[in-house]
């Protein structure tokens, strides 16, 4: 299917890899269908551009690539209305706001996620109940944070070595 | 909209399944028991409002496909 956008021009949409949303985005009523585009050069960013209005395109993120930690309580309805049948199937994005002068304080909307099922390519804005998901995480923040925990945890623990140490030494002496 | 009065200790019913009732009234709040069952999602309106706003904020058409290539080096170590 061919799609005119503003940001891309003229491209050419798979019919399997458009994304319907049921209940559009909140506030976005007149877009019901979405196709996600990966710019290698914009890696982890990626587009969700609207197939009914050329304009209309969100700038979305894996969480998983900012955090080292990410779990999603779905409530039933959402389940439903995702027809998931396990949690395999469910892809998760946040939505990024990008201020125009100070780009460097993106963030992240936890509060509200986008969850795909990617085998129906059916997907929701769902809302997140559990209170560490906030409307605004700094990406970049917390990014350098999960980069500093992943460079610790790869450290050899020395502690261990002491302590074997001294057994060595004394059995040594016997 | 459909505009009910209701004392204290009173309830309203939407449905054959969810329950309102006034819990407590006290100067400008009001306590409201939510009784739904448990596919009924219950938020204040402010949560729906706010995240409303943050998806109209992530949809300026600012962003073009160059001025996001240009951040690529905030990624970068």
């Amino acid at each position: 299917m061919k799609i005119n956008t503003s940001r891309f021009g003229e491209i050419d949409v798979p019919d399997e890899d458009i994304i319907t949303f049921p209940y559009g985005i909140l506030g976005f009523d007149k877009s019901s269908q979405y196709v996600i585009l990966n710019d290698p050069a914009t890696e982890p960013l990626r587009w969700l551009q609207s197939i009914q209005e050329d304009d209309l395109a969100f700038v979305i993120i894996d969480p998983l690539r900012f955090r080292v930690e990410y779990e999603l309580d779905l409530s039933d309805e959402d389940v439903e209305s995702l027809e998931l049948t396990s949690p395999e199937e469910a892809i998760t994005y946040a939505i990024v706001v990008i201020p125009k002068n100070e780009p460097q304080r993106m963030t992240a909307n936890l509060q509200g996620p986008i969850v795909i099922n990617a085998a129906k390519m059916v997907a929701k804005q769902v809302i997140s109940t559990n209170p560490q998901h906030r409307l605004k995480h700094f990406v970049l923040e917390e990014m350098r944070s999960m980069m500093l925990a992943r460079k610790k945890s790869e450290r050899p623990d020395l502690k261990l070595n002491r302590k074997q140490h001294p057994s060595k030494t004394g059995q040594g002496g016997v | 909209m459909l505009v009910l009065t209701r004392k204290k200790n009173q309830k309203i019913m939407i449905g054959d399944t969810i329950e309102l009732t006034i819990v407590d009234i006290k100067n400008e709040q009001i306590k409201i028991g939510v009784n739904a069952p448990s596919h009924v999602k219950v938020f204040r309106k402010e949560v729906y409002d706010a995240i409303q706003e943050e998806n109209r904020a992530a949809s300026q058409e600012g962003i073009t496909v160059e001025s996001l290539r240009s951040l690529s080096d905030l990624f970068k170590g």
